[in-house]
């Protein structure tokens, strides 16, 4: 069966892409646990917690069981036809996360989480959210195990979001609106920090991507690499063989590295990490952390940051709201560093047209994230040879975009 | 002996505690904030704590994230706050001055450059909120070559397991944050606050600062008398803003009334009754 919730517990050796992280929660120079003193006990409780639930044959099989008849798992492996006779190159597969309940690979984690806090005994959860996806799966799961959630957002998100927003209220979510900082994702997640540490008792905090201090990246991958895992059966499935290429959007880094991770010991399987670049990586106005950054540290890790030069962090750009912060998950950057997994990137505009021509050709409208995955591969398919197989992560539906973008593209609604 | 322990066995000896304001650096504007600061020891100020302005300060509660984007805003940056304290220096080279910041901007210098820079121009010590003992190495080794004192936080969550560790490195005082919470949010209690001295003593001899919930000149006091110093952040940057135009400009009796706030707080802590 396909789902078996295994959560990797880095059975490979040292030589391995997939041992990491270490003790102290790091991948290499990225990662640790830069956190108040105020915060560092529970990060340990946290840790601890979340060390003992993945060797728990009950917690794997809760979360086998939501997996498969809540969020709807496994999510399928679809053959995009048209997309790649249209491309003329590499045999185009999608992995069709943006089905799952909630619209994309964010319940994957939330799940997760909020069964571990659950066996915690927490009794208030808090989230941040961007795009709003990361904040409808934490509402959603609250609901279901009836656990009070306060969502927090930056206020530019909360305007451009507003279908999220509405859904988080529907599910009986409270969404605080941030209007600190430069009021998006990365504001929110400085609420969710300032909320844990006056609520250490009672709270769990649920973040959204594969970053924040560990155990939060470790976890997270784990969680989401349910994507991997289904993708290397089901391709093999289809096609006899391990692909030649994944490809997945980036904002922290949580659907990218869930793809990614069970196969980075797959020496011959390429992948490609699409970064936010905005208005342009040479504009200054992007979300291109690796692209465009330096190493720093914030939000409890050490990884690539935009910044300037007094170590002040910068303000992301980009079109789609869950892309759009200064940072990366640690192990991407240590990915990076290493070279095996190459990092590259889409502008608002490919990744507009992407939106689009993903809707005309395959009846698929995807989620802004993800069309900057797709608009990497209508870049780069088509030069590629027909027998090459290429899986993106369709990791969210665009339905919370349709009002955005059609008023960027000026249709009437 | 380094400006903070001469301080603090001064106090000891005049057998009272002392009061640490917390003061923005470039808050307002960077000639406002000079003249703050060398107002401070005439108003009271046993140890000054400068917070380096930074984009995200996790820890902090409203006040003091108005503080730094005001500061921001008017050009801050670690190495002016560093060129700051090294002017200020010309005047005085008594009162222990402790940098309060987040560890990115000190990175992004190096931390070796950081510490020689700070140490001669006249840094005590350092407080770096989000550096727990656990993430400390890379800094510990240049500030203390440079002679700095590391000046550890300590929190209600730190339970007897982990406080040999937090200690370990701590020199200078420790600093009690004497809620588990924001800076400026809620209010201790002194009861709170005697209990966790109590604690605290029982496992070092170092001076022990308590911040993070203090306004007034009567908790201010008490706090004192169990601990050897109280700390006063927001309450002194709330009266910055409450100075300032509609422009955010500084409007002319700034300086005075917040060095006015200063000696009320370091009065209430120097009375003895
Ligand atoms: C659909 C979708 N994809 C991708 C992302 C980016 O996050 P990550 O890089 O963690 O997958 C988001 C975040 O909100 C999202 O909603």
């Amino acid at each position: 069966m396909i789902l078996k919730a295994v959560l990797t517990m880095s059975p490979e050796g040292v030589n391995s892409f997939r041992a990491g992280p270490d003790e102290s929660g790091r991948f290499g120079l990225f990662g640790g646990r830069y956190v108040a003193e105020t915060l560092m006990p529970l990060i340990l409780e946290v840790e601890q917690a979340y060390h003992n639930a993945r060797k728990d044959p009950e917690f794997l099989r809760l979360m086998d069981y939501y997996l498969a008849h809540y969020v709807g798992r496994p999510s399928p492996l679809y053959f995009a036809e048209r997309l790649t006779a249209h491309l003329g190159g590499a045999k185009i597969y999608l992995k069709r996360d943006e089905l799952n309940h909630t619209g994309s690979h964010k319940a994957n984690n939330v799940l997760g989480q909020v069964l571990l806090a659950k066996r915690m005994g927490k009794t208030r959860i808090i989230a941040e959210t961007g795009a709003g996806q990361h904040g409808v799966a934490t509402a959603t799961f609250c609901a279901l195990f009836d656990i009070p959630c306060v969502v927090y957002m930056g206020a530019t998100d909360v305007e451009r979001q507003a279908p999220n927003v509405a859904r988080m209220k529907l599910l009986g979510a409270e969404v605080r609106p941030v209007t600190s900082g430069s009021r998006t994702l990365k504001d929110a997640m400085n609420e969710g920090l300032r909320d844990w540490v006056a609520h250490v008792h009672d709270t769990y905090y649920v973040i959204g991507t594969a970053a924040g201090p560990h155990p939060y990246p470790e976890m997270v991958r784990d969680f989401q690499s349910v994507i991997g895992r289904e993708t290397r059966e089901q391709i093999i499935a289809a096609e006899g063989r391990l692909p030649d290429t994944l490809i997945a959007c980036i904002g922290g880094g949580s659907n990218a590295i869930g793809l990614f991770h069970p196969f980075l010991d797959d020496q011959d399987v390429e992948m490609f990490g699409v970064e936010a670049a905005g208005r342009g990586v040479e504009t200054g106005e992007h979300a291109a952390a690796i692209g465009g950054g330096k190493p720093g540290v914030l939000h409890g890790n050490r990884t690539y940051l935009l910044q300037d030069d007094d170590g002040q962090i910068a303000e992301a750009h980009s079109i789609s709201a869950g892309l759009d912060y200064p940072g990366i998950g640690p192990e991407h950057s240590w990915l990076a560093q290493q070279g095996r997994v190459q990092y590259v990137n889409a502008t608002d505009e490919e990744a507009l047209e992407a939106f689009q021509t993903c809707a005309r050709l395959e009846g698929i409208i995807p989620a802004l994230e993800p069309a900057h995955a797709l608009a990497f591969v209508l870049r780069w398919a088509g030069s590629q040879p027909k027998d090459k197989l290429v899986v993106m992560n369709m990791c969210g539906r665009g339905d919370k975009d349709v009002f955005a973008v059609a008023q960027h593209l000026g249709l009437p609604i | 002996m380094s400006r903070l322990s001469k301080r603090f066995d001064d106090l000891k000896a005049e057998g009272r505690g002392g009061f640490i304001p917390f003061v923005t650096a470039y808050d307002p504007d960077i000639n406002t904030f000079k003249k703050i600061l060398a107002g401070l020891p005439e108003a009271g100020a046993d140890v000054i704590e400068i917070g380096v302005p930074f984009t995200d300060p996790a820890a902090d509660g409203p006040s003091i994230q108005a503080a730094g984007q005001r500061a921001l805003k008017a050009g801050a940056s670690l190495k002016g706050t560093l060129e700051i304290i090294r002017d200020f220096r010309k005047t005085n080279n008594e009162t222990p001055i402790v940098l309060m910041g987040y560890f990115n901007p000190i990175y992004r210098m190096g931390c070796e450059k950081f510490a020689n820079v700070a140490a001669e121009a006249g840094v005590d010590g350092l407080i770096t909120v989000d550096l727990p003992p656990e993430e400390e190495e890379e800094l510990r080794g240049p500030v203390q070559s440079a002679g700095l004192d590391i000046v550890r936080l300590i929190a209600p969550t730190t339970d007897d397991n982990r406080l040999p560790n937090v200690l370990k490195h701590a020199s200078g005082f420790i600093y009690y944050v004497s809620i588990a919470g924001i800076t400026g949010t809620t209010t201790p209690t002194i009861d709170s606050i005697e209990l966790a001295a109590k604690r605290l003593r029982k496992h070092t001899k170092l001076p022990l600062a308590v911040g993070f919930g203090i306004r007034t000149p009567e908790l201010a006091n008490a706090v004192s008398r169990t601990a050897d110093a109280a700390v006063v952040g927001s309450a002194v940057v709330e009266r910055v803003a409450a100075n300032l135009d509609a422009n955010g400009n500084a409007l002319p009796g700034l300086v005075d009334d917040v060095l006015h706030l200063v000696k009320s707080l370091s009065d209430g802590v120097r009375t003895r009754s």
